[in-house]
């Protein structure tokens, strides 16, 4: 699901630039399956597929499968569009040390929004809510 | 292009406020029905450029947009720096009327979006005769906190970038480009700790949801504008207030919770129509 993340993050030069003082690792949960994303002066340089017994990380993004795929639809879906929207509805969690997403907010949010153009996001299940 | 200047002036107004001498940037354009615009939390009058530069608009109504005090060119008060700021229902109530009586505005319109949007409902509630119409745009009857506000207001993160963070999925994923990073840009200006000052109205004091039955809309009309997009003042809240207030809603398809700076040509196509029957209506009553 996140197998062309690296590419759509480090080919997108305005992305990269306002993430370039970002270096960290956070987590992405989709289900029960753990992704950690290093991040290296606003480029991604690895992601590492779960299962971990010790991951270690800055902070964690963690939804259900289907809730990642509303929120990256090819079509935006009301109620859907923001993580902080998921947030507000109970479907995302975020965990652990909030700094670096908070200092960084409109990068990481273009990173996750980059997770969700054309075929990186699963096949959508059904019609959209 | 060839240099041109907007119609809309720009002035500042001093005047006691809440008790202390303040210093009030207030921009105008148009004449006929007074027309006050209140903006959202954390930003500032700009977000109505789209109205103050708008003939179909100016031709009929005198639209007023003043910055509140702390945001955008309004100073915060003398002695600001020994306190927090800290919106309350009764000192936001009390400057609307206080700055409508200095302009001495007769029974004016009032608009407000978000906090503003929130204020008009305890506006209905409080003063219904004093205004000639209420206009809620995203007003919803309370918003409970859904993150962590202190993250706006510390001297390790960078405030504009993170209100801007904050609030940036609230415009609609379709508002095109330019008015999505105009909306941004106001956030990123906003003064240390004010968006997170207007917060505690929006997510704490400001609840109205135990007196929306007591509005009645017949006595001052109340219109109601949401954006489909707003996962904040959500169109359900706003759908709520108008069963139990007698309001007239519109869900705004392609716009979010910035209408009317995120996408204003848009919005005014939804607003037109709305100002067209508070100018009916006074024409009504005049007959």
């Amino acid at each position: 699901m996140l197998e062309n993340l690296a590419a759509r993050v480090n080919q997108d030069a305005n992305l990269v630039r306002r993430g370039r003082s970002v270096s960290t690792t956070f987590l992405i949960a989709i289900d029960n399956a753990d992704h950690l994303v290093r991040v290296a002066e606003g480029k991604v340089v690895e992601i590492k597929p779960g299962p971990f017994i010790t991951p270690n990380y800055s902070f964690a993004l963690r939804a259900s499968r289907e809730s990642w795929d509303k929120l990256w639809s090819e079509q935006p879906i009301p109620g859907f569009t923001d993580i902080f929207a998921l947030v507000k509805k109970k479907l995302l969690r975020i965990e652990g040390d909030l700094h670096p997403l908070m200092t960084h907010l409109l990068y990481f949010k273009g990173v996750i929004a980059a997770a969700g153009k054309g075929a990186l996001a699963a096949p959508r299940s059904g019609g959209a809510a | 292009m060839s240099p041109r200047f907007e119609p809309a002036i720009g002035r500042y107004l001093h005047l006691d406020l809440l008790g202390q001498p303040h210093r009030l940037y207030v921009e105008e354009a148009g004449s006929g029905i007074p027309l006050i615009c209140l903006h959202t939390a954390g930003s500032d009058g700009r977000q109505y450029r789209g109205l103050l530069n708008d003939a179909r608009i100016t031709a009929n109504y005198r639209v007023i947009v003043f910055d509140m005090p702390w945001h955008g060119k309004s100073s915060p008060p003398a002695g600001w720096q020994n306190d927090d700021y800290r919106l309350t229902s009764r000192d936001y109530v009390r400057m609307i009327l206080e700055i409508s009586a200095a302009l001495e505005l007769d029974r004016p319109v009032v608009m407000g979006c978000s906090i503003g949007g929130r204020i008009v409902l305890h506006l209905a509630h409080e003063h219904p005769d004093t205004f000639r119409a209420i206009i809620g745009l995203e007003s919803s009857p309370k918003v409970d906190p859904y993150y962590d506000t202190s993250w706006l207001h510390r001297a390790d993160v960078h405030g504009g970038e993170v209100c801007a963070g904050i609030v940036s999925g609230l415009v609609a994923p379709t508002a095109p480009d330019e008015g999505r990073w105009e909306t941004l840009w106001h956030y990123m200006q906003s003064g240390p700790g004010v968006f997170k000052g207007d917060l505690y109205f929006y997510m704490i004091d400001g609840d109205i949801s135990d007196k929306l039955d007591q509005i009645d809309a017949r006595r001052c009309p109340l219109y109601l504008l949401t954006g489909e997009f707003d996962y904040s003042c959500t169109t359900e809240g706003t759908l709520e207030v108008a069963r139990r207030t007698g309001a007239q809603a519109t869900i705004m398809k392609d716009l979010g919770h910035f209408p009317m700076s995120e996408n204003p040509e848009k919005f005014i196509g939804y607003l037109l129509p709305v100002l067209e029957q508070i100018r009916a209506g006074k024409q009504a009553t005049a007959a």
